[in-house]
Formats: C-alpha cells, sequence, structure tokens
C-alpha cells in the first residue's frame, strides 16, 4: 500500500455534485499530476460532509483545513500554495456563520456545526471513500460480522440489539431487537431481510448520504441480521431518484462478494448471504412496509392490512425483516463496542444519536447527528447557525407528511421519539425543516396535504376522499374563501381519518394540518375572519397599497394589466383594490419602493 | 439513435434476461421506460405476453408509478424540486415562472416537443434549495429571474 503525505478530501454527496465536486476532483487531479505531487498527494471522493451549506466542500489532511464552497478555478490556488508550498489559502477556509470566524488553524470538530455532534451512523461519512472496500475495512469494517458470526449465537446478537435500546429510524420508532426476535420466531422454509431505503419524506436525505457515503455499512448490517434471523437473502429497496447511491451500493455488493462477505460460506462459517438491489419507481406509499414489499414483488404498491406482520408473512409471503438504512447503519457499531456503549447516549426511551436533515430557512442547511435528547435549540441555533436575514423563527416542521409544526415555545424540547409526539409532531425520517416569519403556516399544511392526496395510493377511501376533502377546504382558505366552521370541519376530517385509514400514512396524514391547527389557529381565523395572511404569504389576500413615497411618475398606472391604478403627474397614486389582480407588476416596475403588500 | 426494431428487440431480450426471478415486472418495466423513454401500449402488450401475466396487470403497475409515463416526454426534461426545503425557500414561484416561460401547465410537454415540465419530490439537494433538474443538469439556489436566461440556453441547444 502506498503512502502519501497528503490526502485531499472532496465531498462527493449529491449535494456537491451538484454544484460540481466532480469537476473539483478532476482538476485537482490534472495540476496535482502537473505539479509531479501525484506519489505525494491524493485525492479522494468522499461522502457527505454533512455541511451541504458551504459545498463544494474540500478537506486537506494531515492539517484538516476545512476548505468551503470552492470553485474549479479555485483548485490552481490550492494546489500550488497549500499543497506545494505548505501555505494554507486563507481566504478560502470555511467561515462560521454565527461567529465569523475564519480560522485555518481550527479542527473540524471545533467549528460549531460539528462541535455538538455526535457520529455514529454518519461517522465514515466523509471519512472514507465509499467505493474502496478497503478503507471501510481500515475504519473496523466488517469486523463486527466476524464477531457475530463467530463468537455470538443468533440468539446473542438478537439479544444485544434489544439490550441497546435501538429504534427504528425510519419514523416509526418500533424496537429493532423485537422486530428481529419476531422474525427469528417465525419457522419457515425461506426468510428475507430487506432494508428501507426508499427515503420519501420531503426535505430528508441521510439515508440517501449514508448510501452514498458508507454503503458497506448498510450491508454488513443486513448480513448480521440475516444470520440472528435465519434469511439467506435480503433486498435494498432504493428510490430510483438516487442514482449515486445505487451506483455506489452496487459496487459495495460487489467488492464484499470479491472479498467473501457476502456470498458462500462467510468467514468459514456455514452462513451463506446475498443481497439484491429493487429500484422504486416513484411512490411514497412504498416507504410503508408492506406497500415495499408488494413493490418488491413486482406489484402495486398499495399497503395491505397487518396483522399478518411482515414478521410471519411479508415478502413472497415468506417471514420478511424490514429496516430503515440509518437503523442499519448502527448496528455493527452495537455489535462491535456493545449495547451498553450504545445506551450510555441518549434519554430513557431512546438511545443512541438521530441524524437530521436540517433544511428551509437556516443558515447551515445539512446533516447533522446527534444525540437523542439534544433541544430543538441546540440543534437549530448552535449547530444551524439560526435563520438568515434576521428574520424571526416561527416553526420547525419534524416527520415530513406525517408530522407538524412546533413554535417557538416549544424550542427547548429534547428531540426523542415520545417528546416530538408529546409535542404534536413526530420523529418521522429526520427531517427537519425551518419556517421564518414569511412563511404561512395555512400554507404549509395546504402544502402537505396535496402532497398526500398526490401521493395516496387510492386504496382505502379515508385517506383517497377524506385528504382531498381536507386539501378543499384548505385551498379555499388560503385563496380568502374561508367560511366559518371551516376549522371544525377540518378537525373533524382530520380525527376521521386518522382513525380509520388503513395504513400509517393514511393515519398521519392529517397531523401537518391538527399542529397547525393547534399552535397557529390565529393565523387560519384570519384568513377566514379577515381575509388576511399575517404571513404575508398569499397571494390572493394580498392588498397592494401605494405609500407616500409615490413620486407621481405614472409608471405604475401604465403597466397596470387591469387599469387598476389611478393618479395625474407629480401627484400620489392610488390602487383600487377591487380591481388590483394582485399580480405584482407594479412592484416590480416602482423604482422608489413606494408600493407595499398588506 | 436506435430505429423502432433495435429498440424492440431490446426489449425482448430483457424480457428474456429477468422473466424467471421473482417480482420481474418492475425492473421489466424500468428497462422499457429507459429503452423508449416511455411505455405505451403496444410495449406493455409485449411485457405482459413476455412475462405471462395480464395486461391489465402491467397497465395497473404502469399507472400507479410516477416514473412510467405513457406518452413520450420532451427532449429536455425540467424537474423542479417541491419538497418541503424548497418549497419555503420558494421554488413554487420558479415553478410559476416556467409554466409561464414555457406556456405549458405542469406534467406537460411544449408544443414544440421541447421541454416537460414536471413538479418533482425531494431531490434530497436541500442544501441548494429550491432545486431543479434539466435532465442531469441540476441548478440551485434559484429565483424567478433565473429562469429565462436558463430556457434560453437550451432553446438554442435545439
Amino acid at each position: 500500500m502506498e503512502i502519501y503525505r497528503s490526502h485531499v478530501l472532496c465531498c462527493g454527496g449529491t449535494g456537491c455534485t451538484s454544484s460540481g465536486s466532480a469537476q473539483l476532483i478532476e482538476r485537482f487531479e490534472q495540476k496535482i499530476a502537473e505539479a509531479g505531487l501525484e506519489k505525494e498527494v491524493k485525492v479522494i471522493r468522499t461522502g457527505c460532509f454533512g455541511l451541504c451549506e458551504a459545498g463544494p466542500v474540500v478537506i486537506v489532511y494531515p492539517e484538516g483545513t476545512f476548505y468551503s464552497r470552492v470553485r474549479v478555478e479555485d483548485v490552481d490556488e490550492i494546489v500550488s500554495e497549500h499543497l506545494l508550498k505548505g501555505r494554507k489559502v486563507q481566504h478560502l477556509v470555511y467561515t462560521d456563520h454565527a461567529s465569523h470566524e475564519q480560522n485555518a488553524n481550527k479542527s473540524l470538530n471545533d467549528i460549531n456545526f460539528y462541535k455538538h455532534q455526535k457520529r455514529v451512523a454518519l461517522r465514515n461519512c466523509g471519512v472514507i471513500d465509499p467505493e474502496n472496500i478497503d478503507e471501510y475495512i481500515a475504519f473496523d469494517g466488517y469486523m463486527a460480522l466476524e464477531k457475530a458470526l463467530t463468537r455470538m449465537t443468533r440468539e446473542e446478537v438478537i439479544d444485544e440489539i434489544l439490550k441497546s435500546g435501538l429504534r427504528g429510524r425510519g419514523g416509526g420508532g418500533f424496537p429493532t431487537g423485537l422486530k428481529w426476535k419476531f422474525t427469528y420466531n417465525s419457522q419457515a422454509d425461506q426468510k428475507y431481510v430487506a432494508c428501507n431505503a426508499d427515503e420519501g419524506d420531503p426535505g430528508a436525505f441521510m439515508d440517501r448520504s449514508i448510501l452514498e457515503g458508507d454503503p458497506h455499512a448498510v450491508i454488513e448490517a443486513m448480513a448480521i441480521a440475516g444470520y440472528a434471523i435465519g434469511a439467506s437473502e435480503g433486498y435494498v429497496y432504493v428510490r430510483a431518484e438516487y442514482p449515486i447511491a445505487v451506483k455506489r451500493l452496487e459496487i459495495a455488493i460487489g467488492q464484499a462478494h470479491e472479498y467473501g462477505l457476502l456470498g458462500k460460506n462467510i468467514f468459514g462459517t456455514d452462513f451463506s448471504f446475498d443481497l439484491k438491489i429493487r429500484l422504486g419507481a416513484g411512490a411514497f406509499v412504498c416507504g410503508e412496509e408492506t406497500a415495499l414489499m408488494r413493490s418488491i414483488e413486482g406489484k402495486r404498491g398499495e399497503p395491505t392490512p397487518r396483522p399478518p406482520f411482515p414478521a410471519v408473512k411479508g415478502l413472497f409471503a415468506k417471514p420478511t425483516m424490514l429496516n430503515n438504512v440509518e437503523t442499519y447503519a448502527n448496528v455493527p457499531q452495537i455489535i462491535l463496542k456493545g449495547a451498553d456503549w450504545f445506551c450510555e447516549m441518549g434519554t430513557e426511551k431512546s438511545k443512541g444519536t438521530k441524524v437530521f436533515a436540517l433544511g428551509g430557512k437556516i443558515n447551515n442547511t445539512g446533516l447533522v447527528e446527534v444525540p437523542m435528547g439534544t433541544p430543538l435549540r441546540t440543534i437549530i441555533y448552535d449547530i444551524g447557525g439560526g435563520i438568515p436575514n434576521g428574520k424571526a423563527f416561527k416553526a420547525v416542521q419534524t416527520g415530513g407528511p406525517s408530522g407538524g409544526c412546533l413554535p417557538a415555545e416549544l424550542l427547548d424540547t429534547p428531540v426523542d421519539y415520545d417528546n416530538l409526539i408529546a409535542a404534536g409532531s413526530m420523529m418521522g425520517s429526520g427531517g427537519m425543516i425551518v419556517m421564518d416569519e414569511d412563511n404561512c403556516m395555512v400554507d404549509i399544511a395546504r402544502f402537505f396535504l396535496d402532497f398526500t392526496v398526490d401521493e395516496s395510493c387510492g386504496k382505502c377511501a379515508p385517506c383517497r376522499i377524506g385528504t382531498r376533502r381536507m386539501l378543499e377546504i384548505l385551498e379555499r382558505i388560503v385563496e380568502g374563501k374561508g367560511e366559518e366552521g371551516d376549522i371544525e370541519k377540518l378537525e373533524n376530517l382530520a380525527n376521521t381519518i386518522k382513525a380509520t385509514a388503513l395504513c400509517g400514512l393514511g393515519q398521519t396524514a392529517p397531523n401537518p394540518v391538527l399542529s397547525t391547527l393547534k399552535f397557529f389557529r390565529h393565523e387560519y381565523e384570519a384568513h377566514i375572519k379577515e381575509k388576511k395572511c399575517p404571513a404575508h404569504h398569499c397571494q390572493k389576500l394580498l392588498q397592494y397599497v401605494i405609500t407616500d413615497k409615490c413620486r407621481g411618475c405614472t409608471l405604475c398606472s401604465k403597466i397596470c394589466p387591469a387599469g387598476a391604478i389611478t393618479g395625474s403627474v407629480k401627484e400620489m397614486h392610488h390602487i383600487d383594490t377591487a380591481k388590483c389582480l394582485k399580480c405584482g407588476a407594479c412592484i416590480e416596475k416602482c423604482r422608489f419602493g413606494a408600493i407595499v403588500k398588506i | 439513435m436506435p430505429d423502432m426494431k433495435e429498440k424492440y428487440d431490446q426489449l425482448q431480450q430483457v424480457i428474456e434476461e429477468l422473466k424467471d426471478q421473482p417480482g420481474a415486472l418492475m425492473p421489466v418495466l424500468q428497462k422499457a421506460q429507459g429503452i423508449f423513454g416511455c411505455v405505451p401500449m403496444d410495449v406493455q402488450k409485449i411485457i405482459a405476453e413476455g412475462l405471462g401475466v395480464t395486461l391489465s396487470e402491467v397497465y395497473g403497475v404502469a399507472t400507479f408509478y410516477a416514473q412510467f409515463t405513457l406518452e413520450p416526454a420532451g427532449k429536455y426534461i425540467i424537474s423542479v424540486c417541491m419538497g418541503t426545503a424548497c418549497y419555503v425557500k420558494g421554488s413554487q414561484k420558479v415553478l410559476d415562472k416556467l409554466s409561464e416561460e414555457l406556456n405549458v401547465p405542469v406534467g406537460k410537454t411544449s408544443a414544440d416537443g421541447l421541454f416537460t415540465l414536471n413538479a418533482t419530490r425531494c431531490l434530497g439537494a436541500c442544501g441548494l434549495a429550491p432545486v431543479m433538474t434539466v435532465n442531469e443538469e441540476v441548478y440551485g439556489r434559484l429565483t424567478p429571474d433565473d429562469i429565462p436566461g436558463i430556457i434560453a440556453k437550451y432553446r438554442e441547444l435545439g
């Protein structure tokens, strides 16, 4: 193995790839070769670093210098200055949002964004080359599988997972060890292990990042699960929208085969295990476990009633154990370091860490992993760097279309499964979208219902028809046609759907409405009674008025398509709100900032 | 570009390769979508015969999943991310601007066959919100004002 004096780590996650990290890597390789450094410096494409906001991100080791928003033009300077002469390129070094501090000597872990994090599921993301199995092995990879197969009985493996208190990271939070035990207890000639990588919650991308950054961790965990429950075959169901993840998973499965870590008689034992990839085709409902299995069978992805549970009758009518990507990513560490180590992190009923995808109106968008029980405030302000442009925080949305919006009063809630449910939202897969004063909460509820209506599989009436009726009411409200009694109708429908829908998706579909009604009822009332949108977001409820900044230039009255603006030259103009179409053309044209929306 | 006969031969080959694996219908449809750019009725009939399932089953699956389309799409497929992170950062305005600029409703193809406009599920590039893709190309941190320039570029390419 060659030894290099420096390593240039370039983020190859989806965010950074979208902003051009592939071209960066090419340029680095070219420039390093031109400088004659190819035997001294190695360029590695890693998985996601997490701080997507600063992408494309480059880290130079051994110094650990953190360069952010690197452009192709910057590469020449990094090579000629840093790599050739050993002088860090100060002006490209990452600047901390909160402290405005730019310190080339600061290590990654001292940066605010990383300081509060604890990386278990993401431990290899942004550290190793995901397309090189040797790098995974160098970081204790496949040691857990070796330990399980050669030094633990199947029962001991299941006990360790049970003891760890690990709960499903896909949203439900069901104890993982119990799932393993139920499937272990089922008798059958064939059992299956399956991985849910159909990450459908809008705004969540941790599963994608784990598959892109550390695919072997998932493969290793699935093999351990296969051994524990007695399955020789596994399926990974991945969204087709994740091409990089699929490619890296394919490469990783191929390498694991080559090394004898998948296939027949793994580690010389009589345990054999193989993995297949199945692609989704764009149906949110396939994230639900029974629907996912129907989809792998090549059918319409419609949920089926439980019982029978998948542990008894799942894929191809055989006992099947389905876990989510992030859940699996925790497993090798638990087996290797023990349940006690895992239990030290987290709260009483939620052990370990959780990965969140921070997005929306927040300075540091990206992926963060924190111990369970970390307060929302720490995640949003200390790690996330707060709200941009001096705006006020309004709500944080967790749990995707099944979750809810929490207001500022609840920012000190320690985040775990039970606290979020008690607060009126849920963990979900870990999307965390921050909203500021400009976001209308009624419109956000409408947005999620629109999503649900579109994605409802149509099998059961409460979800198919009920969510549509809710959406119609919400659409009326944001258009200023809300009526007295609409809120009660929404609540009535929501409670009926919750009680009667067939699957988890239908049962949780009303949550975005219920939580916004609970915490932002006044916004609904303002829309319905006063025909006003407090956030000035809903176009149809806005009024355009001309203020005394008007100089009477007549530009607006000429551009107005409705002829709603009147006034003489050099005199203040006036908008007839009855005629106004609220198209915004006048605001764009006004050179004096005299027209405002109220 | 392979002619139609070649495409049908390719499809037959895919069916032969996959027909014995359990749950073959989805992978076959995915390959067919890749070969033809859509899965029209005649393609569905061939798949039904090849796999020994009913046409109604093939049609049921093909219309259930968003990835399969029954009509051919435009040369440039524009997908605007409507994930939550993009939505709260104004992707609706980007989508509206595109619809206006291209003069097509969401989900449809422009009269010249050049552009198909889609609102898509979360692309997972939330750090770049709001995001859209034109075929494989990704555009991030968009405002409605960026749209005319981007469209003009593709119109020029033809």
